[in-house]
């Protein structure tokens, strides 16, 4: 079915609760039920895709970022490690230096730029990555701790465990963080194809907007499905044409598939309608990237 | 005065049409603060009127002027985000990899690089419709500082609300549980937890509870859709219960939800008059919460 080197592709959205989740564990399990295929959740903060993913419990590990820790007996007390922190994340605080590490943003400044070697870079903890199988189906999960406020080192950490672990597969499946900011930004970095994900709503419209507007600032392809259609709201559809945006597939609003997500359940083994959609969804990514269409 | 902060982990749970029905209900007793300021949706219900706007500027940018520079691609090395990138022998800034740490501007030979402030987004203060005061903003495309930008938003809103003597704060949070959830949630007197009665709706409660629970604060609860999904419902219930967390009232799912989006109005001020009448409940319950 599909004969790409490696595809990559990333499911986004502006708004939240639109079915990003909905849509990328359906088009994984789709997907692996021809070819092997790795989904990513990388909407660290809250990550929901393991939910619908029924594999045993597979390899776990802790997830860190590098912060500076203070060695008392080296440190000059020079007062450059405050100086160079742009993130006011290190104070030198009378005899002390001490470091705030949710605001090091691991830029390495203070501690390569000290000249006593008094601020060594350690590890923090900043969450854990799951990793497991079923079938054809791998899933990589990162998990950001709860108190920890970056997602951004976690995000970046997933990804190349995955790279590094299946970036031979034919198809890999991102599942981003919705809105627009940086940790949106970590996640579609370097895919070959984005799928926004929206309803047929003025919300669902305007963070449509914000959404594009940053694919196309990321000078990312792009294309959008509408989730819960039905409506007489055309708004969506009427922008994606005056925008020239490909509309890859309209999703009916149908409470089954409601409920079937609810409940944690694949919904295109139930609802030809959905998995007819998966069909014409991954047809287009493959045509948009490659042309490697059988 | 006190802030009463509506959250929900996870997006499309109704949080921002349950607030903004709020905003209505409270009337001038409150002031509205939309925080969910990386896809900020409340001014298509309240439609504020941007009275007020000021530039937001946040961290900085790093800028290589190419007269200057000799090519020696020190910056390159010390660079931890990638943000420097070699084209036709030229070193430039990726502006959206930039985080702005300055190191390279450090300890460039040639002194040709600058780090200048970021324009990371803008910032409103508005009348709305109910005769009061809404703060909102609008984060910069792919700006890593919504944290601080969703604080300005909540002191600025905290400010009016003590000059003007109004009882309330309301903000509208961010889903999710990292830095602007933090910054929204920092100092409040009440959280709101709006969720849904799916599997990924409890977990993502849950773990915003979790946060919620780091600082101490008292919280409150709304099942929106409760019906869709009873065994769920249920489940929520119980976890409610053994956390001690108030169950404020149930909703059932219904399209008046996206109906009222369509018509630019709050479900408040729509003419469905059960859920208008379980929404009042719900204000008074958090009111009567706060106050005691």
């Amino acid at each position: 079915m599909i004969k790409q080197k490696s595809m990559k592709i990333a499911i986004a959205s502006g708004k939240g609760g639109t079915g990003k989740t909905t849509l990328s564990v359906n088009l994984a399990s789709y997907i692996a039920d021809y070819e092997e295929v790795v989904l990513v959740d990388l909407d660290v903060e809250e990550p929901n895709s393991g939910l619908f993913i029924k594999a045993e419990p597979g390899h776990s590990e802790n997830i860190y970022k590098r912060i500076p820790e203070w060695n008392a007996s080296k440190c000059t007390h020079c007062g450059i490690c405050q100086k160079v922190c742009n993130f006011h994340a290190v104070l030198r605080l009378g005899p002390s230096v001490l470091v705030f590490p949710e605001l090091c943003h691991s830029c390495f400044a203070c501690s390569e730029l000290c000249p006593a070697d008094a601020l060594p870079m350690v590890q923090r903890k900043t969450g854990i990555l799951n990793n497991n199988s079923i079938g054809d189906l791998h899933f990589v999960e990162g998990r950001l701790d709860v108190g920890e406020e970056q997602a951004v080192p976690l995000i970046s950490s997933t990804k190349k465990y995955t790279e590094k672990k299946y970036g031979h597969l034919p198809v890999t499946v991102f599942d981003s963080p919705p809105g627009t900011s940086c940790s949106v930004m970590e996640a579609v970095k370097g895919v070959d194809f984005v799928i926004l994900v929206t309803e047929p709503t003025p919300f669902g419209l305007h963070d449509l907007k914000l959404a594009a507007e940053t694919m196309r600032e990321l000078k990312l392809p792009f294309g959008v499905v509408i989730n819960r259609d039905g409506s007489e709201n055309h708004d969506v559809v009427s922008y994606c044409e005056s925008e020239k945006i490909p509309v890859l597939a309209k999703i009916a609003n149908n409470r089954r598939i409601a409920e079937l997500y609810s409940s944690g359940n694949l919904v295109y083994r139930k609802v030809p309608e959905f998995r007819a959609a998966l069909v014409g969804i991954l047809d287009h990514c493959l045509k948009t990237v490659d042309g490697g269409v059988e | 005065m006190k802030e009463i902060v509506v959250i929900s982990g996870k997006g499309g749970t109704g949080k921002t049409s349950v607030t903004a029905s709020f905003a209505v209900l409270g009337q001038k007793e409150i002031v509205v603060a939309d925080c969910d300021v990386d896809a900020p949706d409340m001014h298509l219900l309240l439609q504020p009127d941007c009275g007020y706007t000021e530039d937001f500027y946040s961290g900085e940018l790093a800028g290589i002027d190419q007269s200057t520079c000799i090519r020696c691609g020190e910056c390159k090395n010390v660079c931890r985000f990638d943000a420097i990138e070699v084209l036709n022998g030229r070193y430039l800034i990726d502006k959206l990899s930039c985080e702005g740490c300055g190191y390279c501007a450090r300890i460039c030979p040639a002194h040709a690089i600058t780090n200048k402030e970021r324009l990371a987004g803008e910032w409103f203060i508005s009348g709305i419709r109910t005769g009061s005061t809404m703060v909102h903003a609008r984060l910069g495309i792919g700006s890593g500082n919504s944290g601080k930008l969703v604080a300005k938003v909540k002191n600025e809103a905290r400010e009016i609300a003590l000059e003007e003597h109004k009882q309330y704060v309301l903000v509208d949070g961010s889903p999710g549980v990292g830095c602007p959830v933090v910054s929204s949630v920092s100092g409040a007197g009440f959280v709101v937890l709006v969720t849904e009665p799916s599997v990924s709706g409890l977990h993502d409660l849950k773990r915003v509870y979790e946060l919620v629970k780091k600082f101490n604060i008292k919280a409150g609860c709304i099942v929106n859709k409760a019906d869709i999904n009873p065994e769920i419902t249920a489940e929520i219930v119980q976890y409610l219960d053994n956390e001690g967390i108030e169950h404020i009232i149930d909703l059932p799912y219904d399209e008046e939800f996206i109906n009222s989006i369509r018509k630019a109005q709050t479900i408040a001020e729509s003419d469905n008059v059960l859920l208008k009448a379980l929404l009042t409940e719900a204000w008074e319950r958090i009111k009567h919460l706060v106050n005691n």
